[in-house]
């Protein structure tokens, strides 16, 4: 036990010193000193309840990924149906109950129908389920339902694209270094270091920027518009609230026809204009050759007709199409400020979300609490380390020396490992480290003690210090089991900031083992071999 | 140099002749504590119940105006506030119910921070806004939920562990400390009202990890006098385990102290519940090592038979040659 060849003193050596120095680059930017440029920069990162920032979960309503894939099917079923050959003809098409159901009038075109609509539907997830089931009910009755398998995986598609549309706006922002990442099955974090007013943030983020030109149903009964009822093919849509103080049911509404407009997302660019008689700020959309080909076709057939701009369910503007427009480029008018045109230009430039996002919790951190809590944690370890560094120092003597040098390096050690692998300090971080320090000397206390006890049943020393290592390192092993149990189910459970403190303790259970058995066995075995004392006083 | 030993050598205290008692005291302590959180309650934070909640410190007063705040909040309509301090005197958290239908339209909530935030900043031009938080009701139902199973699941784990490297009647002994620490550490924050928030689960957990150091040490050392005393009665054998390692219990539990002490008094403010609770556990977990831990295994009935050690078959071989011979 007490042997220590010179190659496993070099190694120790070499690994506490390479552990203790990786913490510079961390302690000079404590201190204010800027590490020399070029030179591998291992640094602990700070968490933003200490460096100040926005903390977002955004989550996202399945049920609502669900009912837009019901409403896509519509669309496709009627697509198909049209152009299949010989042609089917269906009734009474619509969505209820979380299904999409229609009647085919012949009865005996239902296997045509069913292998028509077949294709439409593909394979769910690893189970073989497929993504829609499809049944026929009273015969003719064909009820189509996405299963769970295929609106989980809508979900999961849905939620990558809103990952990487989430990304392109808070770039757009400038926001300097974001953790944007996915968390559990329908919610996203967005972390933001600095952000005083994360408010414009926000805004970017809560703005679906599904953009869509549907035709007016001039035909609508004005006075049933206003009561919410729609005329057979059309919907109901308010209009944006404009003046303050209105609200969503009181908001002017408009009739628009459900089908046969078009979706505003094959754009190639997106600016905010003005108006130059008005003034008023606007957006001009550029679409590429796709989308321009369908907004020309949309127009020429239906110049002289009102049509609405829709952005996330309410109209923006119901101008009339005074001539057909060719050119693949539209100005959006609305009551837009010269701010709120730019945030909606930049949502159109990276695309709509696929699914709304919410806001289910946010955190902001102003710069003033975390700098005030670094200086203060800072304190309190000071005068921590240095009152039990007497303490020690009065109860074990050398060995209380032994046990100090492996508290100094271990503090190093944590601090360095933490730079080289990145992790963050967070404010209950900064109480882990403090505790961390008070735990570590346990090892030494219940060493120590040991070898008390060894001497008074009248071993000698050599004997005494290797039996107290020997038997304490028992209970000092379980107790750090017991402690990393704790610490793992805190990583599991926990928030960010929580995160930090578990990854604090974990570190620094290992390294004060490390220090606090390891080096000052190494320390105590060089004295003794140097000294041979008959006695110690301990 | 002389050294300074807290416990003398040789110390002989019959703490187990008071297990019946100190017992009783322990359990009344709990039920005590239980009393507390069922009737004071938990002043739970935004984490757990949902709401807003914005800390504010007020740079050049030495004491912040609550009252006046309280009025201040209040005329702008959103309901009463919870304001209540956190650290200095001049620091404190003003927490809300988050306002109707923020749950589908997050735009209110962030709305009645803005007009909370500009209020406090126009009526006190020294008020810093240091952080302003907003759980939903959905997501908080989840987090205390998770905190409760990472708990559970913490103690358990952990109590299993000592089950596996001692015996089950150690394994019951430490789940029994454990709650009982975790328990009085409740009834201290019913009692104070300190803020219970997601960090002082953090705190729980890193108790449930902590307390049990010392009672793993007590632990360690009646396993190894089980085995070195066979005929000695259980009740003294506990005893001179206890006696035999108080030096240890005292001199661990004082070191952690001493750092928590210096983290309480000089520490950052917003953690103060959070080390107040470790520091707490700590100090109750010292107590329930030689009080809880230690008298349960009379009643659960351990006995040296608890940790022979089974004979391997070389052992059986020598002894049986040894008899021969």
């Amino acid at each position: 036990m007490l042997e220590f060849p010179r190659w496993k003193v070099t190694w120790l050596w070499a690994l506490t010193l390479l552990a203790s120095l990786a913490a510079l680059p961390s302690i000079m930017s404590a201190a204010g000193y800027s590490w020399p440029a070029g030179w591998p920069e291992p640094k602990v990162n700070l968490g933003l309840d200490l460096a100040g920032g926005s903390h977002i979960l955004l989550e996202a309503d399945p049920t609502q990924v669900r009912q837009q894939r019901i409403e896509a099917m519509e669309e496709s079923v009627r697509n198909k149906l049209r152009t299949a050959n010989p042609a089917v003809r269906v009734s009474d098409i619509s969505i209820r109950d979380g299904a999409l159901t229609f009647l085919v009038d012949d009865v005996t075109k239902v296997d045509t129908v069913r292998e028509a609509v077949l294709p439409l539907t593909s394979g769910a997830g690893l189970t073989g389920r497929r993504d829609w089931d499809i049944n026929v009910i009273d015969g003719n009755r064909f009820l189509l339902k996405p299963t769970q398998e295929g609106v989980d995986q809508a979900v999961t598609q849905a939620m990558d694209t809103a990952v990487e549309v989430v990304r392109k706006r808070i770039d757009a922002l400038g926001t300097k270094e974001p953790t944007i990442i996915r968390s559990g099955a329908n919610r996203i974090v967005v972390q933001v270091p600095g952000l005083q007013d994360p408010q414009a943030l926000k805004n970017l983020l809560g703005q679906t920027a599904k953009l869509e030109f549907k035709l007016v149903d001039q035909s609508a009964d004005p006075s049933a518009v206003a009561q919410g009822i729609a005329p057979p093919g059309s919907e109901i849509v308010p209009f944006a609230q404009t003046t303050p103080g209105m609200t969503a049911k009181s908001a002017p509404k408009i009739a628009v026809k459900r089908l046969g407009g078009i979706r505003g997302d094959q754009l190639t660019n997106a600016q905010q204009t003005n108006n130059p008689q008005t003034n008023q700020a606007t957006v001009t959309i550029t679409f590429n050759t796709e989308g321009g080909a369908k907004f020309a076709k949309l127009t020429t057939a239906n110049v002289g007709k009102p049509f609405a701009i829709i952005l996330d369910g309410k109209v923006l503007s119901a101008p009339s199409i005074n001539e057909p427009i060719l050119g693949g480029s539209a100005v959006i008018s609305g009551s837009f400020t010269a701010e709120s045109a730019n945030q909606l230009a930049i949502s159109l430039r990276s695309g709509a979300l696929p699914v709304d996002l919410k806001v289910v919790e946010e955190r902001t951190v102003g710069p003033d609490l975390g700098a005030d809590s670094i200086r203060k944690g800072m304190i309190a370890m000071g005068v921590g380390t240095l009152a039990l560094a007497v303490f020690i120092l009065v109860t074990y003597g050398r060995f209380g020396v032994y046990a100090c040098f492996a508290l100094v390096f271990n503090v190093l050690m944590i601090l360095g490992i933490m730079g080289i692998i990145g992790t963050t300090l967070t404010l209950p971080g900064i109480a882990g480290f403090v505790l961390t320090i008070g735990a570590a000397v346990d090892a030494n206390v219940l060493i120590n003690e040991r070898i008390r006890e060894e001497r008074h049943r009248g071993r000698r020393v050599m004997q005494a210090v290797e039996m107290g290592y020997k038997e304490a390192s028992r209970a000092i092993f379980d107790a750090n089991i017991t402690n990393i149990i704790a610490a793992t189910l805190m990583f599991a459970f926990g928030s960010g900031p929580v995160k930090g403190f578990a990854v604090v303790l974990m570190i620094g259970i290992a390294t004060s083992v490390f220090t606090a058995v390891t080096m000052t066995r190494m320390w105590v075995a060089q004295w003794l071999r140097r000294t041979r004392p008959a006695d110690i006083n301990l | 140099m002389k050294l300074l030993k807290l416990v003398p050598d040789h110390t002989n205290i019959h703490f187990l002749k008071w297990r019946v008692p100190f017992y009783i005291v322990s359990l009344l302590l709990m039920a005590a504590s239980w009393t507390l959180v069922l009737t004071k309650g938990l002043n739970l934070g935004v984490d757990f119940v949902g709401g807003q909640m914005i800390r504010v410190t007020f740079e050049h007063s030495a004491a912040a105006p609550v009252a006046a705040l309280r009025t201040e909040v209040t005329k702008l309509g959103y309901g009463e506030p919870i304001i209540q301090r956190y650290g200095k005197p001049n620091e404190i958290s003003i927490r809300m119910k988050l306002p109707e239908g923020a749950d589908h339209d997050s735009a209110l909530s962030d709305k009645m921070a803005r007009t909370i935030t500009a209020d406090l900043k126009q009526n006190h031009a020294d008020a810093r806004i240091d952080g302003v938080d907003s759980v939903s009701g959905k997501v908080s139902k989840e987090l205390g939920w998770d905190a409760f199973r990472a708990l559970g699941l913490a103690a358990l784990a952990v109590a299993a562990y000592i089950w596996l490297r001692f015996e089950w009647q150690f394994g019951i002994g430490a789940l029994l400390s454990l709650v009982h620490d975790v328990t009085l550490t409740l009834g201290m924050f019913a009692l104070t009202q300190l803020e219970f928030d997601l960090n002082i689960v953090a705190a729980l957990l890193t108790l449930i990890g902590y307390s049990l150091n010392d009672t793993i040490v007590v632990y360690d050392r009646i396993r190894e006098n089980l085995k070195k005393y066979r005929k000695m009665p259980i009740p003294e054998l506990l005893d001179l385990s206890v006696n035999e390692t108080l030096a240890r219990t005292i001199v661990t539990s004082l070191s952690m102290l001493i750092t928590l002490v210096a983290l309480l008094i000089f520490g950052p403010d917003v953690i103060f519940g959070f080390t107040a609770a470790i520091t707490l556990g700590i100090f109750v977990g010292t107590y329930s090592s030689i009080y809880m831990a230690a008298p349960i295994l009379i009643w659960l009935k351990v006995t040296p038979k608890s940790f022979i050690p089974t004979e391997s078959a070389i052992d059986r071989q020598e002894r049986l040659a040894r008899e021969r011979g």
